[in-house]
């Protein structure tokens, strides 16, 4: 067995003249938390896409644990779990009934039983009973990242994780990540937030105009700018900082 | 095949549970046909001659049944659309499962609800008057028509399901539909029409389907018109499926 889990070599797509990937190359390690960073638009999501076996590439190669995802797809969503830009969870039943529908479509022996487990491990054990429409943004993403681990895949896309939520709920979702990476599971986050890459990954890659143009550590990546000058400055609280403590930013 | 069976129960009883926990879906859907059916009975149909004896109710039950269906299939259109908006399709695609148990659930749960949407619309007509002596036999194949019919419609319905770009896109599916039993012999008989409509009338799918289900529950045989009813849901089945493939094909890889 290697030790890589994903492995892309000169990916590529376009969507009618529009180039969006062209030519990614990207090793993901087993066990490792991997962000993929760009703006809107730089083929981020299109890589997950095709990562998922969602959509076909154009040109070269991609492999999950050792699965080609155009040739052995079915191989492939074994060993995945996808977590979308938007929660995809279902607002009209529970989170627990969400979960044990997704139990029960991986042909996990006991259903409730895997259900019970991820919701105390997410916090959700109280709000299980309720009915999903009545989360708040943070609970559907724990939710939804939930309903991701149910039957352990080795490998796991977020894409977007925390888009649209706010720094509470960023917080919770952060917490989740560190929670998949500890049991074991590849994680490969994309983000267009550089503190969130930063906060997270044990590597960064940067998506810019369909090709990866760093990829390293954060230490290399702030290698390869020129030293750091000592500058004297007053360190103010961020904005952010200041919006925790004072509405007390308790863990929900 | 068990797998495929596997998932589409679990998938099956997730959009039904949907239609438990909103049973206004089922009223709604019904409203529209109970409307019509009472503002021709009570209304336009005492200026209706209908050429044969017997109650009116009757003469229109048919056609009320098919406009059930038409409206009940923009849920399914919507329900669809929900998941493919959601993400809920997506992260579906992605999982190791039969694929195509995700449009089978769909497909099953809304035969269900059409049923329970008809059995509803027919309570009414028992109320209003509606009468039939017919037996098992005939009563069995009406639920196969209308069953059939309801697969086809509901084929037709999933494609703006996976391709539409609004809700607003989908909830439209319904209207042309729901019209189309006004330009049949669902309401008056087709000879009193205008020359072209009378041939629209007579060449449209809703004219033998209407008068096969009146001929089974008035115990007369349906003869010809039954077989060109089957032709025509089977037909539309065949075609419908078809074009949802494709649009299905064209959305995933």
């Amino acid at each position: 067995m290697t030790t890589t889990a994903i492995r892309i070599a000169g990916l590529t797509k376009s969507f009618g003249d529009h180039s969006v990937l062209r030519g990614v190359d990207l090793d993901v390690s087993r066990g490792s938390i991997h962000a993929l960073l760009g703006s809107n638009g730089a083929g981020k999501t299109t890589c997950v896409r095709i990562l998922s076996t969602l959509l076909a590439g154009d040109g070269g190669t991609a492999t999950i644990v050792g699965h080609d995802v155009a040739t052995q797809p079915a191989k492939v969503r074994e060993s995945i779990s996808l977590t979308g830009q938007f929660a995809a969870v279902d607002e009209v039943l529970t989170g627990r009934e969400n979960l044990v529908l997704i139990a029960r479509l991986r042909l996990l022996p006991d259903p409730g039983a895997v259900a019970d487990g991820l919701l105390a491990r997410f916090s959700l054990t109280d709000a299980g009973g309720r009915r999903v429409a009545t989360y708040s943004g943070g609970m559907r993403r724990r939710l939804d990242i939930a309903m991701s681990l149910v039957g352990h895949p080795p490998v796991v896309f977020l894409d977007e994780p925390t888009t649209g939520l706010d720094p509470q709920a960023r917080l919770e979702v952060w917490q989740a990540v560190r929670e998949l990476a500890r049991g074991g599971t590849t994680v490969l986050l994309t983000t267009q937030y550089l503190e969130e890459a930063e906060q997270l990954a044990d590597r960064i890659a940067i998506l810019h105009d369909g090709v990866i143009i760093a990829e390293g550590t954060l230490a290399d990546l702030k290698a390869m700018l020129p030293p750091a000058q000592v500058e004297y400055v007053e360190k103010q609280p961020t904005l952010e900082q200041i919006f925790l403590s004072i509405t007390g930013a308790k863990e929900s | 095949m068990s797998r495929f069976v596997h998932h589409t129960t679990a998938l099956t009883g997730r959009s039904l549970r949907h239609i438990l926990r909103s049973p206004d879906t089922i009223i709604t859907t019904a409203l529209t046909p109970i409307a019509m059916m009472l503002l021709f009975v009570y209304v336009f149909g005492a200026a209706i001659d209908t050429g044969e004896s017997g109650n009116y109710v009757n003469y229109l039950l048919p056609g009320i049944l098919l406009m059930t269906v038409a409206s009940g299939i923009a849920y399914t259109a919507y329900r669809l659309f929900m998941d493919v908006s959601g993400g809920i399709f997506e992260r579906l695609m992605s999982m190791p499962i039969a694929r195509s148990a995700v449009l089978w659930g769909h497909v099953l749960t809304s035969v269900v609800a059409n049923l329970i949407a008809l059995a509803l619309v027919v309570l009414v007509a028992v109320a209003m008057g509606f009468r039939s002596g017919a037996g098992v036999l005939a009563w069995l194949g009406v639920v196969g028509i209308l069953t059939l019919f309801t697969l086809a419609l509901t084929w037709l319905a999933v494609i703006p399901g996976l391709a539409a770009k609004s809700a607003d896109a989908v909830s439209g599916l319904s209207f042309p539909l729901i019209f189309l039993p006004f330009i049949s012999s669902a309401f008056m008989p087709t000879d009193g029409m205008p020359g072209p409509v009378e041939w629209f009338a007579e060449h449209q799918p809703v004219t033998p389907i209407v008068n096969s289900i009146r001929s089974l529950y008035a115990e007369q045989p349906a003869g010809e018109d039954l077989w060109l009813a089957l032709a025509w849901c089977v037909g539309l089945l065949i075609l419908a499926y078809a074009m949802a493939m494709r649009v299905y094909h064209r959305k995933i890889a």
